[in-house]
Protein backbone atom coordinates (compact mmCIF):
# COMPACT_ATOMS: atom_id res chain seq x y z
CA UNK A 1 0.00 0.00 0.00
CA UNK A 2 1.90 3.13 -0.99
CA UNK A 3 0.45 5.70 1.22
CA UNK A 4 2.52 8.93 2.02
CA UNK A 5 -0.34 10.01 4.96
CA UNK A 6 -0.08 6.11 6.66
CA UNK A 7 3.82 6.40 6.61
CA UNK A 8 4.11 9.72 7.91
CA UNK A 9 2.12 9.31 10.40
CA UNK A 10 3.51 6.11 10.90
CA UNK A 11 6.94 7.59 11.37
CA UNK A 12 5.86 9.95 14.26
CA UNK A 13 3.83 7.71 16.37
CA UNK A 14 5.75 5.17 16.92
CA UNK A 15 8.66 6.31 18.76
CA UNK A 16 5.68 8.18 21.04
CA UNK A 17 4.31 4.55 21.61
CA UNK A 18 8.61 3.31 22.05
CA UNK A 19 8.75 5.67 25.08
CA UNK A 20 5.16 4.95 26.74
CA UNK A 21 6.41 1.44 26.14
CA UNK A 22 9.34 2.29 27.86
CA UNK A 23 7.88 4.14 30.54
CA UNK A 24 5.53 1.75 31.71
CA UNK A 25 8.22 -0.78 32.06
CA UNK A 26 10.43 1.41 34.33
CA UNK A 27 7.04 2.76 36.29
CA UNK A 28 5.71 -0.72 37.20
CA UNK A 29 7.32 -0.58 40.90
CA UNK A 30 5.87 2.44 41.99
CA UNK A 31 2.57 3.19 39.54
CA UNK A 32 0.38 0.70 37.17
CA UNK A 33 2.64 -0.70 34.83
CA UNK A 34 5.67 -3.49 34.45
CA UNK A 35 7.28 -6.34 32.22
CA UNK A 36 3.80 -7.60 30.65
CA UNK A 37 2.05 -4.36 29.62
CA UNK A 38 5.00 -2.34 28.62
CA UNK A 39 6.38 -5.48 26.17
CA UNK A 40 2.53 -5.58 24.87
CA UNK A 41 3.20 -2.06 24.01
CA UNK A 42 6.70 -2.35 22.40
CA UNK A 43 4.96 -5.50 20.41
CA UNK A 44 2.22 -2.88 19.33
CA UNK A 45 4.70 -0.20 17.77
CA UNK A 46 6.55 -2.79 15.91
CA UNK A 47 3.18 -4.25 14.71
CA UNK A 48 2.75 -0.96 13.22
CA UNK A 49 5.26 -0.65 10.93
CA UNK A 50 4.22 -4.20 10.33
CA UNK A 51 1.12 -3.09 9.16
CA UNK A 52 2.45 0.31 7.49
CA UNK A 53 6.25 -1.47 5.34
CA UNK A 54 6.15 -5.00 4.42
CA UNK A 55 7.70 -8.14 6.66
CA UNK A 56 11.23 -7.77 4.85
CA UNK A 57 11.72 -4.22 5.31
CA UNK A 58 10.59 -4.32 9.08
CA UNK A 59 13.24 -7.12 9.17
CA UNK A 60 15.34 -4.86 7.78
CA UNK A 61 14.79 -2.27 10.24
CA UNK A 62 15.59 -4.24 13.14
CA UNK A 63 17.18 -7.28 12.48
CA UNK A 64 16.36 -9.36 15.56
CA UNK A 65 15.47 -13.09 15.27
CA UNK A 66 12.71 -12.90 17.80
CA UNK A 67 12.74 -16.46 19.13
CA UNK A 68 16.60 -15.68 20.58
CA UNK A 69 14.82 -12.41 22.05
CA UNK A 70 12.62 -15.40 23.86
CA UNK A 71 15.73 -17.52 25.13
CA UNK A 72 17.43 -14.24 26.05
CA UNK A 73 14.07 -13.14 28.40
CA UNK A 74 14.01 -16.91 29.87
CA UNK A 75 17.76 -16.48 30.45
CA UNK A 76 17.53 -13.08 32.01
CA UNK A 77 14.47 -14.20 35.04
CA UNK A 78 16.29 -17.40 35.52
CA UNK A 79 19.34 -15.71 35.90
CA UNK A 80 17.65 -13.28 38.87
CA UNK A 81 16.50 -15.63 40.45
CA UNK A 82 19.31 -18.21 40.60
CA UNK A 83 22.19 -15.35 41.43
CA UNK A 84 20.60 -15.46 44.84
CA UNK A 85 21.67 -19.01 45.91
CA UNK A 86 25.51 -17.28 45.32
CA UNK A 87 24.44 -15.08 48.36
CA UNK A 88 23.17 -18.22 50.40
CA UNK A 89 19.39 -16.91 50.25
CA UNK A 90 16.48 -18.99 49.36
CA UNK A 91 15.28 -18.88 45.33
CA UNK A 92 13.65 -15.95 44.14
CA UNK A 93 14.73 -13.87 46.87
CA UNK A 94 15.37 -9.79 45.59
CA UNK A 95 18.00 -7.23 46.49
CA UNK A 96 17.91 -3.75 46.65
CA UNK A 97 19.91 -0.77 47.15
CA UNK A 98 20.45 3.11 47.24
CA UNK A 99 22.76 4.12 44.91
CA UNK A 100 24.16 7.43 44.21
CA UNK A 101 24.53 8.03 40.31
CA UNK A 102 26.35 10.78 38.57
CA UNK A 103 23.53 12.11 36.72
CA UNK A 104 20.26 11.08 38.60
CA UNK A 105 20.94 11.38 41.70
CA UNK A 106 19.51 9.05 44.45
CA UNK A 107 18.21 5.89 42.81
CA UNK A 108 17.25 2.64 44.11
CA UNK A 109 18.27 -0.43 42.05
CA UNK A 110 16.18 -3.48 42.65
CA UNK A 111 17.00 -6.97 41.29
CA UNK A 112 13.30 -6.80 40.36
CA UNK A 113 13.44 -4.93 37.36
CA UNK A 114 16.33 -7.62 35.92
CA UNK A 115 13.67 -9.74 36.02
CA UNK A 116 10.78 -7.78 34.85
CA UNK A 117 13.47 -7.18 32.01
CA UNK A 118 13.25 -10.99 31.13
CA UNK A 119 9.44 -10.51 31.41
CA UNK A 120 9.60 -7.76 28.51
CA UNK A 121 11.86 -9.19 26.39
CA UNK A 122 9.68 -12.86 26.18
CA UNK A 123 6.41 -10.97 26.29
CA UNK A 124 7.96 -8.67 22.83
CA UNK A 125 9.25 -12.09 21.59
CA UNK A 126 6.61 -14.71 21.54
CA UNK A 127 4.15 -11.70 20.49
CA UNK A 128 5.98 -11.21 17.19
CA UNK A 129 6.91 -14.51 16.31
CA UNK A 130 3.47 -15.36 16.53
CA UNK A 131 2.35 -12.38 14.42
CA UNK A 132 5.02 -13.03 12.01
CA UNK A 133 4.69 -17.03 11.80
CA UNK A 134 0.94 -15.97 10.53
CA UNK A 135 1.74 -13.47 8.37
CA UNK A 136 4.29 -15.25 6.15
CA UNK A 137 1.78 -18.32 5.59
CA UNK A 138 0.13 -17.61 2.39
CA UNK B 1 -9.39 30.89 42.06
CA UNK B 2 -9.69 27.59 42.07
CA UNK B 3 -13.51 27.78 41.45
CA UNK B 4 -13.12 29.54 38.76
CA UNK B 5 -11.02 27.32 37.28
CA UNK B 6 -12.89 24.22 37.92
CA UNK B 7 -15.52 26.15 36.29
CA UNK B 8 -13.45 26.11 33.50
CA UNK B 9 -13.13 22.21 33.72
CA UNK B 10 -16.76 21.88 34.11
CA UNK B 11 -17.15 23.79 30.18
CA UNK B 12 -13.99 21.79 28.76
CA UNK B 13 -15.74 18.35 29.80
CA UNK B 14 -19.41 19.33 28.94
CA UNK B 15 -18.89 20.75 25.55
CA UNK B 16 -16.36 17.72 24.69
CA UNK B 17 -19.39 15.26 25.52
CA UNK B 18 -21.59 17.49 23.78
CA UNK B 19 -19.15 16.99 20.84
CA UNK B 20 -19.06 13.26 21.15
CA UNK B 21 -23.06 13.40 21.20
CA UNK B 22 -23.21 15.45 18.32
CA UNK B 23 -20.94 13.01 16.15
CA UNK B 24 -23.10 9.95 17.41
CA UNK B 25 -26.30 11.99 16.17
CA UNK B 26 -24.23 12.40 12.75
CA UNK B 27 -23.75 9.31 12.39
CA UNK B 28 -27.42 8.04 12.92
CA UNK B 29 -28.09 10.82 10.72
CA UNK B 30 -25.83 11.08 7.59
CA UNK B 31 -26.51 9.14 4.79
CA UNK B 32 -23.25 7.52 3.77
CA UNK B 33 -20.20 6.19 4.71
CA UNK B 34 -18.00 9.36 3.28
CA UNK B 35 -20.60 12.08 5.97
CA UNK B 36 -20.67 9.74 8.70
CA UNK B 37 -16.83 9.56 8.59
CA UNK B 38 -16.60 13.20 7.84
CA UNK B 39 -18.85 13.66 11.03
CA UNK B 40 -16.60 11.30 13.18
CA UNK B 41 -13.43 12.26 11.99
CA UNK B 42 -13.75 15.31 13.37
CA UNK B 43 -16.48 15.77 16.40
CA UNK B 44 -15.00 13.24 18.45
CA UNK B 45 -11.40 13.76 18.01
CA UNK B 46 -11.86 17.54 19.50
CA UNK B 47 -14.62 15.89 21.80
CA UNK B 48 -12.04 13.13 23.35
CA UNK B 49 -9.43 15.98 23.19
CA UNK B 50 -11.53 18.33 25.03
CA UNK B 51 -12.43 16.33 27.52
CA UNK B 52 -8.61 14.97 28.60
CA UNK B 53 -7.90 18.48 28.77
CA UNK B 54 -10.57 19.25 31.07
CA UNK B 55 -9.49 15.84 33.52
CA UNK B 56 -5.44 17.03 32.66
CA UNK B 57 -6.53 20.56 34.20
CA UNK B 58 -8.84 18.84 36.79
CA UNK B 59 -5.99 17.28 38.71
CA UNK B 60 -3.76 19.84 37.78
CA UNK B 61 -5.61 22.27 39.96
CA UNK B 62 -7.18 20.14 42.96
CA UNK B 63 -4.31 17.61 43.49
CA UNK B 64 -1.42 19.48 41.81
CA UNK B 65 -0.54 16.75 39.82
CA UNK B 66 1.25 17.16 36.60
CA UNK B 67 -0.44 14.21 34.61
CA UNK B 68 2.29 14.18 31.47
CA UNK B 69 0.81 10.94 29.87
CA UNK B 70 -2.73 13.15 29.41
CA UNK B 71 -1.31 15.55 27.31
CA UNK B 72 0.65 12.90 25.80
CA UNK B 73 -2.76 10.92 24.75
CA UNK B 74 -4.20 14.50 23.26
CA UNK B 75 -1.22 15.01 21.26
CA UNK B 76 -1.75 11.09 19.99
CA UNK B 77 -5.47 11.29 19.61
CA UNK B 78 -4.91 14.21 17.53
CA UNK B 79 -2.67 12.81 15.08
CA UNK B 80 -3.99 9.22 14.59
CA UNK B 81 -7.87 9.84 14.76
CA UNK B 82 -7.96 11.89 11.53
CA UNK B 83 -5.47 9.03 9.80
CA UNK B 84 -8.10 6.51 10.89
CA UNK B 85 -10.52 7.94 9.14
CA UNK B 86 -9.00 9.19 6.42
CA UNK B 87 -8.01 5.25 5.62
CA UNK B 88 -11.38 3.81 6.53
CA UNK B 89 -12.92 6.17 3.68
CA UNK B 90 -10.19 5.44 1.17
CA UNK B 91 -10.89 1.50 2.14
CA UNK B 92 -14.05 2.33 1.40
CA UNK B 93 -13.96 4.36 -1.90
CA UNK B 94 -11.27 1.41 -3.45
CA UNK B 95 -14.22 -1.20 -2.31
CA UNK B 96 -16.83 0.88 -4.14
CA UNK B 97 -19.27 1.81 -1.81
CA UNK B 98 -21.59 4.14 -3.38
CA UNK B 99 -21.64 7.24 -2.81
CA UNK B 100 -24.69 9.24 -1.44
CA UNK B 101 -27.35 10.05 -4.44
CA UNK B 102 -27.15 13.47 -4.08
CA UNK B 103 -23.80 13.58 -4.41
CA UNK B 104 -22.68 16.37 -7.55
CA UNK B 105 -18.96 15.89 -7.11
CA UNK B 106 -16.39 12.98 -7.69
CA UNK B 107 -12.59 13.47 -8.70
CA UNK B 108 -11.56 10.76 -8.47
CA UNK B 109 -13.66 8.56 -10.88
CA UNK B 110 -11.18 7.65 -13.37
CA UNK B 111 -8.80 6.36 -10.80
CA UNK B 112 -11.13 3.93 -8.98
CA UNK B 113 -12.17 2.95 -12.73
CA UNK B 114 -8.72 1.85 -13.33
CA UNK B 115 -7.93 -0.42 -10.78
Amino acid sequence: MNNVILRTITAVVVPIIALFSIQLFFAGHYYPGGGFIGGLMAAGAIVLLLIVFDIRTVRKMIPINYQWLIGTGLLFAVGTSAGSLLFNVPFLTHAYRYVHLPLLGKTSLHTAVLFDTGVYLVVVGITLVIIETIGESD
Amino acid sequence: MKEIANILVMIFILSGSLLTLLSAIGVIRLPDVYTRSHAIGKSTTLGIMSILLGTFLYFFINDNHFEAPLLLSIAFVFMTSPVASHLISRAAYYSRVELWEKTVRDDLKHKRNEG
